[in-house]
């Protein structure tokens, strides 16, 4: 008895909070499902704004369509996109956090197993890259850890479609190319992308810190809400200046000629090495699918 | 040439004829109605083997049309789940030797090959963009659905769709008009 007391206080005296497997499972399951079934209202809002501004006929049709998409969608309950994506899932563990009953990341994948299963969602994952068979239940996830202050765990789902994601391209500069460079490379990938990735899109950039870094910051930059600029206020300048430019291409709604090409840019930075300046362009379709939970 | 497309939808009915598909110019507005086949890249592979070896398809593509696309689940009660078009030019190896052999339209997202290009301006057929994301809206205009070949493919077996004014736009057409090329230049601001 004196063993599980002590169990239950770390060293500086702070309670360890028990965490349950299957409440962590139960809980992924349902995010899989709602960020597949129901659309942010911060990505709604920004599509009735691009409504409103979008001068091409066709391109005014299509954003009306993708706004009575998430209708139905949430009416009937069933998945915005067939592509229901790769699960994607962000965990921030409290160091104060202990996870009883099994494997946390065994948790997070019967999680997305029940979600995928029981939500009708399209199994998109193959087992192996080559041999290219279908695992059956959209497992495994790709999931990133942090570690964090505090007794919470945060689970953020974030479905990836594939159309976006192939789209999506990382580069490393000389230094001396700097910001416009960087905003060169942006502008090259999302002209490139083209209709791909069912613009309008959200554009997640990452400058900075190493190959696989960059990569990661333009992913967790897309998980920000649309309306929602960097809170450094240059870096918001610059995003606001790539979103003017981004849409000047004339890409448009599904790339059909239009003013909307993106909702949004989201910039984040990192600290650089001194002979690298990478950039990573991480594009999400106009679905933007992301939900998160606290435990 | 964009300007003077009317947003007046088009109706069009399958199987489809030479005549009709010469007809259709980028940027118009077309509703399908008839039968839609689905078909991604592992079904592709596998009609294309049947060529290469001289055997007989499991779908007649004579005056058909074929939408790149792979259903999710269809819950219970339901007809089919959502089902919106995936990206075409993954397809695009494999679709002049369907064209060649009658395949008259494709309904897919994004920007085709040369190739597949020409084989449309040479074989009379039509490509069509169906809006990417919109899936759960679309499922809405499939009244039936079956698996005609490669059930052991799952979502990416090939269904027969039956579709009541299945909403997409003319993209490339008989005549080398791309509206992905054409739409950029009308939209692309010059400041």
């Amino acid at each position: 008895m004196w063993l599980s007391v002590l169990l239950q206080i770390n060293e500086e005296g702070n309670t360890i909070k028990p965490i349950n497997v299957v409440d962590i499972s139960q809980a992924v399951a349902k995010l899989c499902i709602d960020a597949n079934y129901f659309l942010d209202q911060d990505v709604l809002s920004a599509l009735q704004k691009a409504y409103e501004e979008e001068i091409s006929l066709t391109g005014k049709e299509i954003i009306k369509q993708i706004i009575d998409n998430a209708d139905v969608a949430k009416k009937e309950e069933v998945p915005m996109c067939q592509d229901t994506g790769f699960a994607v899932v962000f965990v921030e563990l409290g160091q104060d956090v202990h996870i009883e009953g099994g494997s946390l990341e065994e948790a997070i994948n019967e999680g997305v197993r029940r979600g995928y299963t029981d939500g009708y969602l399209r199994k998109s994952i193959v087992g192996h890259p080559l041999e290219r068979v279908n695992t059956g239940d959209n497992t495994p996830a790709v999931v990133y850890y942090k570690l964090v202050p505090g007794d919470k765990l945060k689970i953020i789902v974030a479905p990836k479609g594939g159309g976006s994601e192939n789209m999506s391209a990382i580069k490393m500069l000389k230094p001396a190319e700097g910001v416009e460079g960087v905003k060169q490379f942006v502008l090259d990938t999302v002209l490139a992308a083209g209709p791909n990735p069912c613009p309008p899109i959200i554009v997640g950039v990452g400058i900075g810190g190493t190959f696989e870094k960059a990569a990661l910051l333009a992913k967790e930059s897309l998980l920000r809400a649309v309306d929602t600029p960097n809170t450094s206020p240059e870096i918001a300048d610059l995003e606001r200046e790539l979103l003017i430019s981004i849409n000047k291409l004339g890409v448009g709604p599904q790339g059909l000629g239009g003013r909307i090409t993106a909702l949004a840019v989201h910039v984040d930075v990192f600290p650089a090495h001194i002979a690298s300046l990478p950039v990573a362009v991480n594009i999400n379709c106009h679905a933007s699918r992301h939900k998160e939970i606290i435990l | 040439m964009l300007e003077n497309i009317s947003m007046t939808p088009i109706r069009l009915t399958t199987p489809v004829t030479d005549d009709i598909i010469k007809q259709l110019r980028i940027g118009q507005k077309v509703l399908i109605n008839g039968v839609l086949y689905t078909g991604r890249d592992a079904a592709h592979a596998k009609l294309v083997a049947l060529i290469g070896n001289g055997q007989e398809l499991p779908i007649a593509l004579k005056g058909q049309i074929i939408y790149y696309a792979g259903p999710s689940p269809a819950k219970p009660g339901r007809i089919i789940g959502s089902v919106g078009p995936t990206t075409s030019g993954r397809m695009d190896l494999y679709a002049p030797k369907l064209i060649a052999l009658g395949l008259k339209g494709m309904v897919g997202k994004g920007k085709r090959s040369p190739e597949v290009i020409e084989a449309i301006k040479q074989y009379n057929s039509v490509y069509f963009a169906a809006v990417g994301g919109a899936a759960a809206l679309i499922s809405k205009t499939i009244k039936r659905c079956e698996v005609v070949a490669y059930p052991e493919l799952g979502p990416e077996a090939i269904y027969r769709l039956a579709v009541e004014d299945f909403s997409v736009i003319v993209v490339n057409d008989t005549q080398g008009g791309d509206l992905y090329e054409e739409g950029i230049k009308m939209y692309a601001a010059t400041s």
